[in-house]
């Protein structure tokens, strides 16, 4: 069988932690499908040092592109240079990161390679089948791809990040002459603009500790009076349940759940969030869950391991204050 | 301009799921059904888009059995203006829908695909770009935001990190997320006149598309429950149990 190809997603060089994870998946689905190697793909600035970083990951042959086309991410011709990667280094099969890029441009380079796709997938079979949530994290189902030709999205928050491994040498430019359509780009349109939260803070996807905030803030001043002083003593990246960014209290891309963010950090903590099913689908396999909540019957206190019952406007910041002398 | 809306009936969320003993799916005797929620927002955008001008015909399309023409119904009564059923009784994954609605466009002059971003009983958030590519569209996945403009629309997308505006000629194809807007609800005697709005019931033979699947699901199973932990007392309590029992401070 062919090689595996891995989409190295990085910001300006630098590869985000959720590659290494796909990287792992790769590593697993590598007996199974039979690949004889691992292989990737760098896009963008900063893709030849992010390229030649992934040697060092036992990567043994690697493709960069810093065209202009790359510079910001668009799916169109994302989608056609992985594909084009993918048939210049043999590889049968593509693992990406399911980042919103990854899942925006990976069913395009399915469609280009006829392949058969399994995203947000978080554990691999000794056969080669694979695992992966549906219904908001409340059924795993058991997949079989069907073709010759495999496309996989991963969850970072179900692998652990590769650990270095010898790697091979190659690493060279993408040529881009096999697709003609690739240059015809202005048919896909242009970036307007960006309008990009302050990141002052952790990613919340890769985060070791994550604060996240529910309606019972009651404002946007609560939340931010509240949740990130708490969240600033210990280091952490914020997250909202759906309801607290439904009320304005927190952007849109802080929500964690079935349709916002998934995350599984060291330590979760949850300030005056209900626990939706929805909210638990995108936190539930956090090592450690402290729910703060002054209603006893709260759902979230089901899968929390610590419950502190009691108003969160005494509590948090008193926890704030506690912590903040624990790093002193 | 003409947009066609794919939707999806899937499993009401609220519902408690219960899995089939041999595990090959979930039991749907008897079980309510709603529009896929994001599909909804797609169908409440294009009847945004048609009510400021600009848009001659909402089309849904669906895939699957008899049935699903309650729920294509219910979305003729928010306001689409007909329907097509692609009758099929066995299994489906997003590349299947996706090869069926690309011929359903193609037979249609259509100048947008607007639908939900992913559907929340499989959820795979595929079934977009896999219609884009097929078609060699531009896509705009994710959309906060829709704003036609002549041959242009310009989509507000939520991406990692924030928000991302592009602008895309049309035909395109757009994805919808959650925040784009809330969908009315259909009232009484719509869902009555909805009965008499254009309804065709078609087949994937009558479309030339093939009902191979690419992914087979073999078993479905429930996640092993995380076990409920214990309350503390105080701030000073949990404090410590963090420190030295959890150890994560």
């Amino acid at each position: 069988m062919g090689n595996i190809l891995l989409f190295i997603q990085h910001v300006d060089g630098k590869v985000l932690k959720g590659t290494l994870s796909a990287l792992a998946a790769a590593r697993e689905l590598k007996v199974p499908w039979q690949a004889e190697q691992i292989v990737g793909v760098a896009l963008g600035s900063g893709a030849q040092v992010a390229a030649k970083e992934m040697l060092g990951y036992g990567l043994t042959s690697v493709r960069y592109s810093e065209n202009g086309l790359f510079e910001k991410y668009r799916a169109e011709p994302y989608a056609r240079a992985i594909a084009l990667a993918a048939k210049e280094l043999s590889a049968t099969s593509v693992v990406a990161l399911a980042s919103s890029s990854g899942k925006d441009a990976l069913p395009r380079v399915a469609v280009l390679l006829e392949a058969a796709q399994a995203s947000d997938v978080i554990g691999v079979n000794p056969d080669g089948s694979l695992r992966r949530p549906m219904y908001a994290g409340n059924i795993i189902a058991e997949v079989e791809l069907l073709a010759p030709t495999r496309v996989v999205t991963v969850r970072s928050t179900a692998f652990s990040p590769a650990t270095l491994e010898v790697g091979g040498s190659e690493c060279s430019e993408l040529g881009l002459a096999g697709d003609p359509e690739l240059h015809e780009q202005p048919r896909f349109g242009e970036i307007v603009g960006y309008e990009m939260s302050k990141a002052d803070r952790p990613e919340l996807s890769d985060a070791a500790v994550v604060v996240s905030g529910g309606r019972a803030l009651g404002s946007a001043e609560n939340f931010e009076k509240v949740v990130y002083p708490l969240a600033d003593s210990l280091g952490a990246a914020i997250g909202a349940s759906r309801a607290a960014v439904d009320s304005g209290y927190a952007p849109n891309d802080w929500q964690v759940g079935q349709t916002g963010k998934v995350v599984a950090p060291n330590l979760y903590i949850s300030v005056g969030i209900s626990g939706a099913i929805q909210h638990l689908a995108g936190m539930k396999d956090s090592k450690v869950i402290v729910a703060i909540n002054k209603d006893p019957d709260a759902p979230i206190f089901e899968v929390a391991d610590y419950g502190l019952v009691a108003d969160l406007f005494t509590v948090a910041p008193e926890l704030t204050e506690k912590l903040r002398g624990l790093r002193s | 301009m003409k947009i066609l809306v794919p939707v999806k009936r899937v499993p009401d969320w609220q519902l408690k799921l219960k899995l089939l003993p041999d595990g090959s799916g979930i039991q749907t005797e008897g079980i309510k059904w709603i529009l896929n929620t994001f599909d909804e927002i797609a169908v409440e955008e294009a009847i945004r888009l048609k009510e400021k001008g600009g848009v001659s015909e909402i089309v849904l399309v669906s895939i699957g059995p008899d049935d699903v023409r309650a729920r294509l119904e219910y979305a003729l009564a928010m306001g689409a203006d007909s329907a097509i059923l692609i009758k099929h009784d066995g299994p489906a994954d997003s590349d299947l829908a996706s090869r069926a609605i690309a011929e359903v466009f193609k037979k249609g002059d259509y100048a947008m695909v607007l639908l939900g971003k992913q559907a929340i009983d499989s959820d795979a958030s595929q079934t977009a770009q896999l219609v884009a590519a097929r078609l060699n569209l531009p896509q705009a996945c994710f959309a906060s935001k829709v704003v036609v403009d002549g041959g242009a629309v310009t989509v507000t997308r939520e991406v990692d990190g924030g928000l991302e505006t592009i602008k895309v000629p049309l035909p395109c194809v757009i994805s919808t997320d959650l925040r784009l807007n809330e969908p009315r609800y259909a009232a009484l005697p719509n869902l009555m006149k909805a009965k008499k709005k254009p309804f065709e019931v078609i087949t994937l033979e009558s479309l030339g598309v093939s009902s191979d699947v690419k992914v087979k699901v073999r078993k479905l199973s429930t996640p092993s429950a995380r076990k409920a932990g214990r309350k503390v007392a105080s701030v000073q309590e949990l404090v410590d149990v963090l420190q030295n029992e959890a150890k994560v401070l």
